[in-house]
């Protein structure tokens, strides 16, 4: 007997309520727009320049005894975290300091790490400082910039190939739901305030990735069934496709999932955010490519012809194929 | 039918074992690691080996290429300089000025006096002329002190941009030479890290140029960011310089051509200051080498020796100056400023200040290095401890054996008999991404391990959409080959075109990304091409093998 998580052959109409998905969609957007706008993200030093310090002690020291420590040596916003996680030890505890770049400081000065460093072993003499990072000014504001145009140019590559592969209806809407995907994603970095870093920019392109290959699979379906089926209409055939093709969304998406949990519990607390990402972009990535993806489809309607067009001239990276 | 030619098959067992071959070191990390050193030291101490100190089994037949491991997991440090190079700019203009000078005065008749006065930018010359109409003269005079450029990309231009205007002459270096000189500049740099860096022998330091004036630096197994700082010394820039005179206020006011230093002292009290000719004597850059010693008082010094060329200025200088003092100057800061007794003429000297020992023999090692072109400001540092790497290789293993397990019998639970060849191909493509990396030498960073899992998770996927065809093919009953063969056919343009693009945002990872989120790209980026090679091949093959064996009449998927 098999393992079946969709059993049979399915019959969902996926567009009954079409406006119900757009409108939590939209809803899900502007509140992330809203909580983007007010709150921000949380940024990492990566792109607002400063320190980290991560300290690890053996002795439990309470966090307000750390800030006792640090306000006496006047380095302005100091952030201070308790970091847990399952794969410490049971006397390992960790906290991570963020020290805001010091004004007019290109550069970061040993100095300042060092006297937060003997401010610390005050407290106990034993502390260790296993990861000290830090940022100038100059290098996270390039880095903001890479990072955006990394962001762009992969939505925009893919956009040239789905163009080329498909038709541009297609592309755009596998492109609109990716945006859906990363705006999404930023929100919730901004309402849970996870630390937003370089590594979270990584996750985001391969939630675009992710994303996309679940939309691929899904259109590759839809243009193989408008060509079998000319009589039948878009939107049937749409339901149609997404209906053969969720045993396989369903089954990959789970199978992603079970490797991104174990990462996420056994993997340590310095990828957690990062696999956290892509834990919701790959949920975020799975429902886009069908509702959104879908219903941008639907809505801006295909060319129906397909046959006769590729069969001589057309499109010409259509066929390649099979 | 369902066939795969005989030469097809052995290719793809071909590079399956190939791709093991290479894995396999892989698995005895710290033998073929010290396999590894062992080779070198060989290599390098010709025979006089502390082999006996490694201790290793690894057969010499075998590959010994390892995946590199980052930073992030192995602990070191990391820095991003960037190489101050305005300070070699204003270097070049300040040895210009006396040649300036003295052309310009032996044309008084025409051009008047003149008067050099305070640059308005960074790396300027002006100077003042008191006849106005003879600014032309004087324009075509330093011109014609200009030399080409000395490099490649720039045949033709000469490394002086002069202009005039009000009777007064700007001269600085023109684009084409300050690219020249960015470039000479860093390669120095480079080079002289590399040789401070190699000094402690530490494992594979990567010490790169990135972009126009920065230095990527990455040493695995230091201490900390400020160790390798305090290794490479930031400046340690040596002059000796002409002194005007000593003085105890800094306010007052100087000529342009001289500048304010400020004397060396453990104490920060009571400072002292000199006034000195900008132009330097001598620099750095004429020392041939330089031993701690003590001098006759018995006090820690330096010793010091010059080049022919720096030894004759020295001595040139010296022999002038006879009964004046003159300034040894570190990093802006004068050390000592002995008088000078006689011309010294050997090319050889001594600096005795307030030394400790260690300050001696440590001033010298800065100083035999090569003194640095330009200081350098850092931009970034990392310091990650050996523990935190350790911890994160072993939670990442965890974490992998887990996701791989879960995994595995998710797939078997799904697809039986084919799900058992899919989890062999998994097996295989993991092996397979490790042998790449160690064939290509990459490196293996946190976020690859993250890109290895989540390449775990995904790679399924295409066998997932073969198998999910192939369950719809055969429901509409064409017999178990033929399903098979339309599920192969019809699912890959999905296949290809899903795996397409995710390559494509690996890619363009990689190109953007540096570090850490390069080594996730390129665990992704080989990721996709192994879980497409095992699911349009290997799993086929699989397929295809137990199809001939067993000729079922029908199959569940």
């Amino acid at each position: 007997m098999r393992l079946k998580l969709i059993k049979g052959k399915t019959n969902y109409n996926f567009f009954n309520n079409w406006k119900l998905w757009l409108g939590l969609s939209s809803m899900l957007i502007i509140l992330s727009g809203v909580s983007l706008f007010f709150q921000g993200l949380n940024y990492g030093i990566d792109f607002r320049g400063g320190t980290t310090i991560r300290t690890e002690s053996e002795i439990t020291i309470e966090v307000s005894k750390y800030r006792h420590a640090l306000d006496a040596l006047n380095l302005g916003d100091i952030v201070i975290t308790e970091v847990f996680d399952p794969t410490f030890r049971e006397n390992q505890n960790v906290t991570q300091i963020r020290i805001e770049a010091q004004e007019g400081d290109e550069s970061i000065t040993a100095s300042t790490v060092k006297s937060v460093e003997l401010a610390l072993s005050a407290l106990d003499p034993n502390i260790k400082f296993p990861l000290v990072e830090s940022v100038g000014p100059k290098v996270s504001s390039e880095l903001v910039k890479a990072a955006v145009w990394a962001v762009i140019s992969a939505i925009g590559a893919v956009l040239f190939y789905i163009w080329l592969r498909f038709e541009w209806q297609f592309a755009l809407g596998a492109v609109l739901a990716l945006v859906h995907d990363i705006i999404l994603t930023m929100g919730i970095f901004s309402q849970v305030q996870i630390k937003f870093d370089l590594a979270i920019i990584a996750a985001l392109l391969t939630i675009v990735g992710y994303s996309l290959n679940d939309t691929v699979v899904v259109f590759d379906r839809v243009r193989e069934n408008l060509r079998k089926y000319k009589k039948k209409n878009l939107s049937d055939v749409l339901n149609m496709s997404i209906n053969e093709t969720l045993a396989r969304t369903i089954m990959t998406s789970v199978t992603t999932l079970l490797a991104l949990f174990s990462l996420y519990v056994l993997g340590g607390d310095v990828i957690k955010g990062f696999v956290f990402a892509m834990i919701w972009g790959v949920i975020v990535g799975t429902y886009s490519s069908i509702f959104i993806a879908g219903t941008v489809l639907l809505y801006l309607g295909v060319k129906r012809d397909w046959s006769k067009s590729s069969a001589n001239k057309g499109n010409q990276f259509g066929d390649i194929d099979a | 039918m369902l066939q795969i030619s005989s030469l097809k098959r052995i290719s793809i067992l071909f590079v399956v074992l190939l791709g093991i071959l290479f894995a396999f070191p892989n698995f005895f990390y710290k033998h073929v690691e010290n396999y590894n050193d062992a080779i070198k030291s060989e290599a390098l101490l010709d025979g006089v080996t502390n082999k006996s100190k490694l201790t290793y089994w690894w057969p010499k037949f075998l590959p010994s290429r390892l995946v590199n491991l980052g930073l992030d997991l192995r602990g070191g440090a990391h820095l991003l300089a960037e190489v101050n190079v305005e300070e070699v700019y204003a270097s070049r203009m300040d040895s210009l000025w006396p040649a300036v000078r003295d052309a310009l005065k032996a044309e008084r008749g025409q051009i008047g006096s003149i008067r050099k006065l305070k640059e308005s930018s960074f790396g300027q010359l002006r100077i003042s002329v008191s006849k106005k109409e003879g600014l032309v003269r004087a324009i075509e005079i330093v011109q014609a002190m200009a030399v080409p450029v000395s490099s490649v990309n720039a045949l033709g231009s000469k490394d002086l941009l002069v202009s005039g205007q009000d009777g007064e002459l700007t001269i600085e270096l023109s684009e084409a030479e300050k690219l020249a000189t960015n470039d000479r500049t860093l390669k120095q740099s480079l080079e002289i890290i590399r040789r401070r860096v190699d000094e402690v022998g530490t494992r594979e330091p990567t010490i790169q140029r990135q972009g126009e004036r920065r230095i990527l630096i990455q040493v695995p197994g230091i201490g900390s960011a400020n160790e390798l700082k305090s290794l490479i010394g930031t400046t340690a820039k040596l002059t000796f310089q002409e002194v005007v005179r000593r003085i105890s206020n800094p306010d007052e006011a100087i000529r342009p051509e001289n500048g304010l230093y400020k004397a060396y002292s453990k104490e920060s009290t009571n400072a002292e200051y000199y006034i000195l000719k900008k132009s330097p004597v001598v620099t750095g850059e004429d020392l041939t080498d330089a031993q701690p010693s003590f001098d006759q008082n018995g006090l820690p010094s330096v010793n010091f020796r010059f080049n022919p060329s720096g030894g004759k200025k020295f001595g040139l200088f010296t022999a002038k100056n006879i009964g004046s003092p003159f300034a040894i100057v570190l990093d802006n800061e004068v050390i000592s400023a002995p008088v000078i007794r006689d011309a010294i003429m050997g090319g050889s000297g001594q600096i005795s200040g307030s030394f400790s020992v260690e300050e001696s023999s440590e001033l010298s090692v800065l100083l035999r290095a090569g003194a640095l072109p330009a200081g350098m400001i850092f931009l970034e540092e990392r310091t990650i401890g050996p523990e935190l790497g350790q911890d994160s290789i072993d939670a990442g293993k965890v974490a992998c054996i887990v996701a791989f397990i879960s995994v595995l019998v998710f797939m078997f639970l799904s697809y039986g008999l084919f799900g058992v060849f899919a989890n062999v191909a998994l097996i295989i493509n993991v092996t397979l991404i490790f042998g790449l990396l160690s064939v290509v030498g990459a490196t293996l960073t946190l976020p690859g391990i993250a890109g290895i899992v989540l390449t775990i998770g995904m790679a399924v996927d295409a066998n997932v959409l073969i198998f999910e065809r192939i369950r719809e093919e055969l429901k509409t009953a064409k017999g178990p080959a033929r399903a098979i063969e339309v599920g192969y056919e019809k699912a890959l343009s999905a296949i290809l075109d899903a795996n397409i693009t995710t390559l494509i945002t690996a890619i363009i990872l990689f190109v953007m990304g540096s570090g850490p989120v390069r080594g996730f790209s390129i665990t992704l980026g080989f990721g996709i091409i192994t879980s497409v090679f095992t699911a349009i091949y290997l799993t086929r093959l699989f397929i295809i093998i137990w199809f001939e064996r067993k000729r079922p009449k029908s199959i569940e998927v």
